[in-house]
C-alpha cells in the first residue's frame, strides 16, 4: 500500500467525504482535510448545505476525530466569478448549464488542487463515486470509470476533468456502495453518518432558481409568448429560464392533449410547446469537448448521458472536423437540453463529454 | 506537516498549563472539595484555599486590600462585569458617557456597544496613533462630567502595543472617573501594580499565563461604583454570585505567582527572541510592516502585515509546515474580514487582510525561531503568488 504520500481530501461536512478521508487514513496516507468556502448570496449563508458554518463545524469534527489537520480555503471570489457567472450567462443565453461540472473543473481541481499542492499534497481526493485507474496499454495514462454503485455513480460531474487533473486524483469511494459508506461512518462514530445527501445547487440556498435569476439575471425572466409548433400564440410564459425542455407542468394552457416544452427561441423570447410526439430528438451536436483519453478517429458506439440523472442511451458518435461531436441516438430522447453536458461511456469507462448545442 | 515537529507560536491565544500549577490544583477536585460558603470543616478548608488565592492575586497585582479581588470565569467575564457593572451603577448618578479605545478586546467593545444600543449609554471612541496607542492627553480632552467609565486595554492582543497606563490613570484619578483596563495579555508578562497605574478595575484571565482556562479575576478598587451583573448568593463580596471554582482559582493564583516571580528572566529571553524575529522579518520580506510599537510592546509578541497576502492562507501554509501562529483576520470558516484593530491603525484591506501574529512562550527556543524564519519568506511569497494566480 502507498504510504508516505500526502493526500488532501475535500471535505464537505457530508458522509461521503468523511468516509473518503477515513479510508485514506486507513490506507496509510498522510491526510489533510480541506474545505472550500464558496460564494453564497449575501444573507443566505446559513442555507447553503455544503459550506455553511454548520457544515464546516461538522467537517472540523470529522477531521479531529480522524486526527487529521483541517483548513478552510476562501474560494468565494473565484467561485462567484467562474461558476456563478457561467450559470447566469448560460441562462441569459437561454441555455441551462450544469454548474457542478464547472465547479469541479475550475474550483475543486483548479483552486483547491493548487492549494493542496502548495501544502505538499501529492493527490487530491473527494468522496465522489467514481474510479480512476491506469490504462493498461498506455503507460502513465489514467482513465475515469463509473462508480461501482450504479445508483450513486458520479463520473458524469467529473467528466470535464483532464488527464492531468485525474492523474492527481483519488476517489476512495469508487469501489464502495452507499449503504456500505454509511455503515462505515457509523462504525467509525463519525458525526456525519446520518446526514442526508446534498441536493440542488449549493449557492442557491433556500431561494429557488427563479428567484435567484430574478435578482442576478432579471432579463432571463422576461415574459413572452408561448407558441404552438405552427407558430400560433397560445399563451404567455414568465421567462424562458423558468422552463426546461420536456417540461409538462406549469404551462397554464388548456389543451386536448398534454403539452410539453419542445423549444426556446431566444431571439424572439418565445417558448414553443407541442404534443409528446413533437418532443423527441434523436441527434445532437456538442461543443467544448473534453476527451480524457484520445478523441476517437472513427465513429464509435457509446452510451451517452444527457444530464446527471439521465439513463445512459445508446448512440453513434462521430467527431467532426472542427472538433465538435455529433451523436445519433438509437431512440429519440425527450429532454435534450442546450447547455447541459452530454457524457460518453464505453462500458464502464467515461470517455469525456461536451456541451449540448 | 509532521505533528512531531510542530512548533507552537501562539502563546497569546493560550498557554499550556504549568505542571507546578497542575499539581497545586489537584487536591481541590476530590479531596478538598468543600463549598467555601459552608460552615463545617470542609467548607472552612475550601474557604482557606480561596482566601489564600485571593491574597496571592491581590499581592501580584499590587492591590491594597484582598477584598478588591473578584474571581470570575475568565477575562471576558471580568471585562463584562467591569463595563456593565460600572455603567449601571453610574447611571444612577446621571453618568452615561462611556469612553473606550478603538483597540479593545471584543469583550469590552461589544459590551460597550450593547450598553449604547440597548440601554441608552453614549459610546465614544478614543483616537489612537499609528501604533494603536492611546495618549493620556486624548483621554483628558474627552472626559466630561457625565463620563461613567474609561476603558483602555493594557496591552493589545493583536498588535502587542502597550498603553501608557500610569499616565492615563493619573488623568482619570484627577478627574474622578473610574478607569478599567483589560490586562489579560499583560498580567503574566509585565510588572503589575494597580496603585502605580491608577486603575480602578483590571481584568485578568489565567490561561494566558500558564494557568487553567475558565478562570479569571477582576480587580475592583474599594469605593468603585459597581453593581453585580450575576446575582444570587453573596459570594465574592456580593459582586459575583455562584459557588467559587476552587481548584481553578487556586491554579490561577499559583500561576500568577510563578509568572511574576520568574517574569524578569523570561522577559529578557523572550525580548531577545522577539527582536530577532521582528528584525529579520522586516529585513528579509519585502512589503512587510510591523504592527504595533517597536519597543513599547509585549515581550513575547511580534505582529506583521504583508501587502497582498491572504492571512488565512498564510496561516494554513505555516501550520502545514509545522508552525502554529495566528492572524488578526483569522477565520476558521474561510471568510476573512480585516480586524477592527488593524483598521483602527489606518491600514487598508490590501494590507490588513495579510496579518500575522507570532507569540512566544516558555517552550520557545532560538532554534524554533530560526526554523520559522527560514520558512516564512517562502510562505509569504507563495501566498502572494497564489493570490495573483487564483483571483
Amino acid at each position: 500500500m502507498t504510504t508516505g504520500a500526502t493526500v488532501a481530501v475535500g471535505l464537505s461536512g457530508g458522509v461521503d467525504s468523511s468516509v473518503a478521508a477515513a479510508v485514506l487514513k486507513e490506507q496509510g496516507y498522510r491526510v489533510i482535510g480541506l474545505m472550500l468556502r464558496l460564494w453564497n448570496e449575501p444573507g443566505a449563508e446559513s442555507a447553503n448545505r455544503c459550506c455553511t458554518p454548520d457544515a464546516m463545524a461538522l467537517a472540523r469534527r470529522v477531521a479531529a476525530k480522524l486526527g487529521i489537520p483541517f483548513y478552510a480555503l476562501d474560494a468565494q471570489e473565484s467561485f462567484r466569478q467562474t461558476v456563478v457567472q457561467a450559470f447566469l450567462d448560460g441562462h441569459l443565453r437561454g441555455v441551462t448549464p450544469n454548474p457542478c461540472i464547472f465547479c469541479n473543473r475550475q474550483i475543486r481541481w483548479g483552486f483547491m488542487l493548487e492549494h493542496a499542492q502548495a501544502l505538499g499534497a501529492d493527490f487530491l481526493a473527494t468522496g465522489h463515486y467514481a474510479r480512476v485507474q491506469p490504462v493498461a496499454e498506455d503507460e502513465g495514462k489514467v482513465q475515469l470509470l463509473r462508480g461501482l454503485d450504479e445508483q450513486k455513480d458520479q463520473s458524469y460531474v467529473l467528466s470535464a476533468l483532464t488527464q492531468e487533473q485525474l492523474a492527481h486524483s483519488l476517489f476512495p469511494l469508487g469501489a464502495m456502495r452507499k449503504p456500505e459508506v454509511r455503515a462505515r461512518a457509523a462504525d467509525l462514530g463519525l458525526p456525519t453518518a446520518a446526514r442526508p445527501d446534498s441536493q440542488d445547487l449549493c449557492f442557491l440556498g433556500e431561494t429557488d432558481q427563479s428567484q435567484f435569476l430574478q435578482r442576478y439575471a432579471p432579463s432571463s425572466l422576461t415574459p413572452g409568448d408561448i407558441l404552438n409548433p405552427a407558430g400560433q400564440v397560445i399563451g404567455r410564459h414568465t421567462g424562458l429560464a423558468d422552463y426546461t425542455i420536456g417540461q409538462r407542468k406549469g404551462l397554464g394552457i388548456a389543451s386536448a392533449v398534454p403539452l410539453y416544452v419542445i423549444g426556446k427561441e431566444l431571439a424572439q423570447n418565445t417558448l414553443v410547446v407541442g404534443p409528446l410526439e413533437a418532443l423527441g430528438r434523436a441527434e445532437l451536436t456538442a461543443n467544448q469537448l473534453n476527451w480524457i483519453g484520445q478523441p476517437p478517429r472513427e465513429p464509435i458506439r457509446v452510451q451517452a448521458k444527457i444530464r446527471y440523472k439521465a439513463s445512459p442511451a445508446w448512440a453513434n458518435l462521430t467527431v467532426l472536423a472542427d472538433g465538435r461531436a455529433h451523436l445519433t441516438f438509437d431512440q429519440p430522447l425527450r429532454d435534450i437540453t442546450a447547455g447541459q453536458r452530454v457524457v460518453f461511456y464505453e462500458d464502464e469507462v467515461c470517455l469525456g463529454g461536451g456541451t449540448i448545442e | 506537516m509532521s505533528e512531531r515537529e510542530a512548533v507552537y507560536m501562539d502563546y497569546a491565544a493560550t498557554t499550556p498549563l504549568d505542571e507546578r500549577v497542575f499539581q497545586a490544583m489537584l487536591p481541590y477536585f476530590s479531596q478538598q472539595f468543600g463549598n467555601p460558603s459552608s460552615v463545617h470543616r470542609w467548607g472552612q478548608a475550601a474557604e482557606a484555599a480561596l482566601e489564600d488565592a485571593r491574597e496571592a492575586v491581590a499581592n501580584a497585582l499590587g492591590a491594597q486590600h484582598t477584598d478588591e479581588i473578584v474571581f470570575t470565569s475568565g477575562g471576558s467575564e471580568s471585562d463584562n462585569l467591569a463595563l456593565r457593572g460600572v455603567a449601571w451603577a453610574q447611571r444612577k448618578e446621571g453618568k452615561t458617557h462611556l469612553l473606550i479605545s478603538p483597540v479593545e478586546h471584543h469583550a469590552v467593545e461589544h459590551t460597550a456597544q450593547q450598553l449604547a444600543q440597548a440601554q441608552g449609554f453614549e459610546l465614544e471612541f478614543l483616537p489612537v496613533d499609528g501604533d494603536g496607542r492611546v495618549s493620556a492627553q486624548a483621554v483628558a480632552d474627552r472626559i466630561r462630567p457625565q463620563t461613567a467609565l474609561v476603558s483602555v486595554i493594557y496591552a493589545n492582543n493583536e498588535i502587542g502595543s502597550l498603553n501608557p497606563m500610569a499616565e492615563i490613570g493619573a488623568v482619570c484619578r484627577e478627574r474622578g472617573v473610574p478607569l478599567h483596563s483589560d490586562a489579560v495579555q499583560a498580567a503574566g508578562l509585565l510588572p503589575m501594580d494597580v496603585q502605580r497605574d491608577g486603575v480602578s478595575l483590571l481584568s485578568i484571565g489565567a490561561h494566558k499565563f500558564y494557568g487553567p482556562k475558565g478562570v479569571g479575576a477582576l480587580y475592583v478598587k474599594r469605593g468603585t461604583p459597581l453593581l453585580p451583573t450575576q446575582t444570587g448568593g453573596g459570594q465574592e463580596n456580593g459582586l459575583r454570585a455562584g459557588t467559587q471554582n476552587i481548584p481553578y482559582i487556586v491554579g490561577m493564583a499559583e500561576a500568577l505567582k510563578w509568572a511574576q516571580a520568574e517574569r524578569s528572566a523570561h522577559s529578557q529571553r523572550l525580548i531577545a527572541l522577539r527582536d530577532r524575529l521582528i528584525g529579520q522579518v522586516l529585513e528579509e520580506i519585502p512589503h512587510a510592516r510591523l504592527t504595533g510599537h517597536l519597543t513599547e510592546r509585549l515581550p513575547n509578541h511580534a505582529s506583521f502585515v504583508f501587502q497582498g497576502v491572504d492571512g488565512n492562507w498564510l496561516l494554513t501554509q505555516l501550520d502545514a509546515a509545522g508552525f502554529a501562529c495566528s492572524s488578526g483576520s483569522a477565520c476558521k470558516t474561510g471568510s476573512p474580514q480585516p480586524s477592527g484593530v488593524l483598521l483602527a491603525l489606518g491600514l487598508s484591506p490590501e494590507w490588513s487582510l495579510g496579518s500575522l501574529r507570532v507569540t512566544l512562550g516558555h517552550a520557545s527556543t532560538p532554534e524554533q525561531v530560526a526554523a520559522f524564519l527560514s520558512t516564512l519568506p517562502l510562505a509569504v511569497a507563495q501566498a502572494r503568488g497564489a493570490r495573483r494566480r487564483l483571483l
